[in-house]
């Protein structure tokens, strides 16, 4: 049986990973696998990690029709030549062996008439090669690798503890993390050989969004904080098919399934944009196309256009779009088999993070990353549908077999008691804090409204500038928000404040990128240069934080085999 | 429109030594807004300290089971407006009544201990895919429509609401319960596990397994993801008996062939029948001739004379039970059912027809 650790003293581990969803999982296993000692950290228990919402599917060439290299440009084009090709031939080369993986150990995939693997059409992709089950695809993978970590009694579990900090050695190694353990509020110090982070996107950062209220950016923010350069954070996907006002996701596989985009005087827009793939353009196109229609006022009065998925049959709505029609049911009051439902873009994945190369491995030696947290760079400017289920496994399962083999070869690193009192007394100052700052959920409300407002689908330089300058207004307020909880147990008070903090740093890297890049590339489109500049722009900004200030540089796109073209659909 | 709400939440603080309380908290929403958002409005504008999980916000984490007006679900795909007007037909005054949820320790609020009830019991039932040698080159090749089957048990969120609500575990916490039963399922149902037997044997043994099932349908009724985890109980124990024919310790298998019989010949319940049929594996005339039916029938004693007691049988009739008046109608239906070469399950998964 698996253990759960839910207190312990100075716990080692040649492989700790931060972060519980599919990315973190998978690279448990992989790092188990190849020998190494392992713990597993997550704020929350793993099966709530967000990689449950990803709900239409998983890319692989694995059809012999279909091929790699067809998947890998498809992948190339999404990204408008902005992601590493060596990367996405990595990924797309390994994607095929990594769903029969998945289907051996237990994932529901859908089958066709013959009992073999069925796919399904999505946006960007020249074959119908998304893999999936129902519509349930993230949680159906999610709880087959959590069946697994039941099953490895050698994987340690910490789950529902929150990481406050990195710790490097004296030689910059990484040498652990600082965690609180939400359950009673202990601070503990975690010494490992390498640290994964595998701790998800930063959606929160932007208010509607279709992530997760867990979805804080905190492993961004703690890398860049221990020197790791963040890369291409203004490439922010904005995901076509979003509820007005909650935000919630509705799968791009409705689209996959056959189902139209209309404009409020009954047009089927797509026509104008993208002649030829219609609605399964990628998706930075079909959310710019629906934004120019609501914002030249052929939009519904709410600011939406209308998804029409009536025209798929009711049998395969309901075996393939069943969520779908729950929280058209549960959120919207629509019966989405019988009439259409109103929909915008709305804030959905950062293809920045953590800048690593395809092994996982970040500038700061023995600190890795895997899955949304990271930059590998394979999404670029703008992501696939049903791509970011394969980047974590893929990726995930990389670090945690590059981090065995490093821890493999040498000693436990010192990780100083010194940073376990830093942390403490950092919580000792929230909690013991007087009520005089501004609330947290004010000053998180005001940075996501912020985000949405000027750092959205369409941008420019002065909406940049006050956004940048809201936002570090905002940061001197987060060092004094005041909390109401001053106990130790479930404090999540407590936690909403150390994540505004990581919001905020995000938030700052994601404004500083998008006014950089002059230029629009995938979903960066700044309206005052409208068009992709391939003389000046086919390169990655990378942001690091030196001396407590953000420094901008530059790194090379790997090109090996596609040329920039025009990019149409 | 925003409105306003009143929340009742029960409050429960491990630290402070004090039992747990209710507290009211004025909130202003639309009513299409959860309850969910009345909750994290409260805790945004008013008290920080106020404990729940959740995260997705749109009923697929699974973190945010309570209890609401007495019924346990999701804060959050909970409508404000409807819950409110719940309350108003339930309780004095209309407040939205929401409490921990039910057969699982309370660790501060509204949070409970998923890992010391829910957790250990999904660990029970060997919760990973067991397949019979190697794998294929390639994927298993598995009938569609298996896959759809299981996927319903595989909706499973882990909220916990069926384990809240469930009337067996309140009674035996040592019951296996809804969830972690439905999860066996996904594991009995998938044409790949190698285990089936095995499995099924282990969960009909155990005199916590699927015969502790009472078929109240709580848990069927209170889940979100309509996993429907009683139809899975018993989609497992027509397995064990109907397929496996597994006679277990517990009587689970006699306990159901008497059921179905009695109901094929009287087409009601001839409760006076069900005892001596259940430890006869369904026959009247075993239940007499086996000496260890004789003993377990000598052993149900107290059992009959509450049963005289309470007038749930009388001497009269036992001896004359009436039947259905159509009982050929039952028999017909019966008849129909057992001509077909596959069990036909019952799946939400597949509905409706393809030129719909």
């Amino acid at each position: 049986m698996a253990r759960l650790r839910t207190t312990c003293h100075m716990p080692e581990h040649d492989v700790l990973i931060i972060g519980a969803g599919l990315a973190g999982q998978r690279a448990a296993l992989a790092a188990a696998e190849s020998g190494a000692t392992v713990g597993i950290m997550s704020k929350v228990h793993p099966v709530r990690s967000h990689s449950n919402a990803a709900q239409g599917g998983i890319n692989a060439a694995l059809n012999p029709e279909d091929s790699w290299e067809s998947h890998a440009f498809d992948t190339v084009k999404g990204s408008d030549y902005l992601g590493d090709q060596d990367a996405i031939e990595i990924m797309c080369k390994a994607a095929p062996q990594e769903i029969l993986d998945l289907e051996h150990l237990g994932v529901t995939f859908h089958r066709n008439e013959e009992g073999k693997l069925g796919t399904r059409a999505f946006g960007g992709a020249s074959a119908a090669r998304t893999y999936y089950v129902a519509d349930i695809t993230g949680q159906a993978i999610l709880h087959v690798l959590y069946e697994q970590l039941m099953k490895h009694d050698d994987i340690e579990r910490y789950e529902e503890w929150f990481t406050t900090a990195l710790v490097t050695d004296d030689d910059g190694h990484v040498a652990g993390v600082v965690a609180r353990n939400i359950r009673d509020g202990a601070m503990e110090l975690f010494s490992a050989k390498t640290v994964i982070l595998a701790s998800g996107g930063n959606g929160q950062v932007y208010n509607p969004t279709t992530n997760a209220l867990i979805c804080t950016g905190d492993g961004i923010a703690m890398a860049y904080r221990a020197g790791a350069p963040l890369m291409d954070m203004e490439m922010i996907q904005y995901h076509p098919t979003t509820l007005q006002g909650n935000g919630l996701l509705i799968t791009e596989g409705a689209r996959g399934e056959g189902a139209h985009l209309y404009n409020a005087q009954g047009e089927r827009f797509m026509e104008k944009y993208a002649p030829n793939k219609m609605e399964l353009a990628s998706r930075d196109v079909v959310s710019r196309a629906e934004q120019t229609e609501i914002n030249e006022g052929r939009g519904f009065p709410d600011g939406t256009v209308a998804l029409d998925i009536t025209v798929v049959p009711r049998k395969r709505i309901h075996e393939a779009l069943r969520e779908i029609v729950m929280v058209g049911r549960d959120f919207a009051g629509v019966d989405i088999t019988k009439e259409p439902i109103r929909i915008k873009p709305g804030n959905h994945y950062v293809m920045g993070g953590v800048k690593t190369d395809v092994d996982g491995r970040t500038n700061v030696p023995g600190l890795y990353a895997a899955g949304e947290v990271a930059c590998v760079s394979v999404h670029g400017g703008n992501r696939l549908g049903a791509n970011s289920l394969l980047d974590t496994l893929i990726f995930g399962a990389r670090s945690g077999r590059h981090a065995a083999t490093h821890a493999r070869g040498m000693t436990m690193p010192t990780a100083s008691r010194a940073s376990l009192a830093e942390e403490e007394t950092l919580v000792k100052d929230i909690v013991g804090r007087a009520k005089t700052g501004r609330r947290v959920s004010e000053v998180k409300a005001e940075l996501g409204a912020t985000m949405d407002k000027y750092v959205a689908v369409f941008r420019d330089e002065q909406g940049l500038n006050s956004a940048l300058e809201i936002v570090r207004r905002l940061k001197e307020e987060a060092k004094t928000v005041a909390i109401d909880d001053k106990g130790t147990v479930f404090n999540q008070d407590l936690l909403g404040a150390i994540e505004l903090g990581f919001m905020l740093d995000n938030a700052e890297t994601i404004v500083l990128g998008a006014l950089e890049r002059k230029e629009s590339r995938g979903a960066q489109f700044r309206t005052d240069y409208p068009e992709r500049n391939d003389e000046e722009w086919i390169k990655h900004i990378n942001i690091t934080l030196a001396d407590g200030e953000p420094r901008i540089s530059y790194s090379d796109v790997t090109m090996t085999q596609w040329e920039p073209q025009e990019r149409t659909y | 429109m925003a409105e306003d709400y009143t929340l009742k939440i029960r409050r429960f603080d491990p630290e402070s030594g004090e039992p747990a309380y209710w507290q009211e908290f004025k909130v202003g929403l639309e009513p299409e807004r959860s309850v969910l958002d009345g909750i994290l409005q409260a805790r945004g504008d008013q008290d920080g300290s106020i404990g729940i999980r959740c995260s997705c916000q749109a009923a697929i984490c699974g973190s945010c089971g309570v209890k609401i007006n007495g019924r346990s679900r999701l804060a959050c795909n909970t409508l404000i407006g409807e819950a409110a007007e719940d309350a108003e037909r339930k309780f004095d005054g209309g407040a939205i009544v929401v409490e921990p949820m039910g057969n699982m320790p309370v660790l501060k609020d509204l949070i409970v201990d998923m890992d010391a009830v829910h957790w250990k019991k999904v660990q029970r039932v060997v919760p990973w895919l067991i397949p019979e040698g190697d794998p294929p080159a390639r994927e298993y090749i598995v009938p569609a429509e298996s896959m759809i089957d299981i996927t319903q048990a595989m909706a499973c969120i882990h909220c916990g609401a069926c384990v809240s609500a469930c009337l067996s575990l309140e009674v035996d916490q040592d019951f296996i319960g809804p969830a972690a039963l439905a999860k066996a399922y996904r594991f009995v149902g998938d044409p790949r596990d190698g285990q089936t037997e095995e499995r099924l044997k282990d969960l009909a043994e155990d005199p916590h397994g699927i015969y502790d099932c009472t078929h109240c349908f709580s848990c069927v009724e209170v889940c979100p993801k309509d996993v429907a985890p009683m139809d899975q109980i018993m989609r497992l124990r027509r397995r064990a008996t109907g397929d496996y024919e597994i006679k277990d310790s517990n009587n689970g298998y006699g306990h159901e062939k008497a059921f179905v019989n009695i109901i094929e010949k009287y087409g009601t319940l001839h409760e006076a029948q069900l005892l001596p049929r259940s430890f006869g594996q369904g026959s009247m005339v075993r239940s007499q001739l086996d000496p260890n039916s004789l003993k377990q029938l000598t052993e149900s004693l107290p059992t009959v004379v509450n049963g005289l007691k309470s007038g749930k049988v009388s001497p009269v009739k036992a001896i004359w039970h009436h039947k259905l008046p159509d009982q050929k109608n039952v028999r017909r239906i019966f008849k129909q059912i057992e001509s077909k070469d596959e069990r036909l399950e019952l799946n939400l998964y597949i509905v409706g027809e393809d030129n719909e």
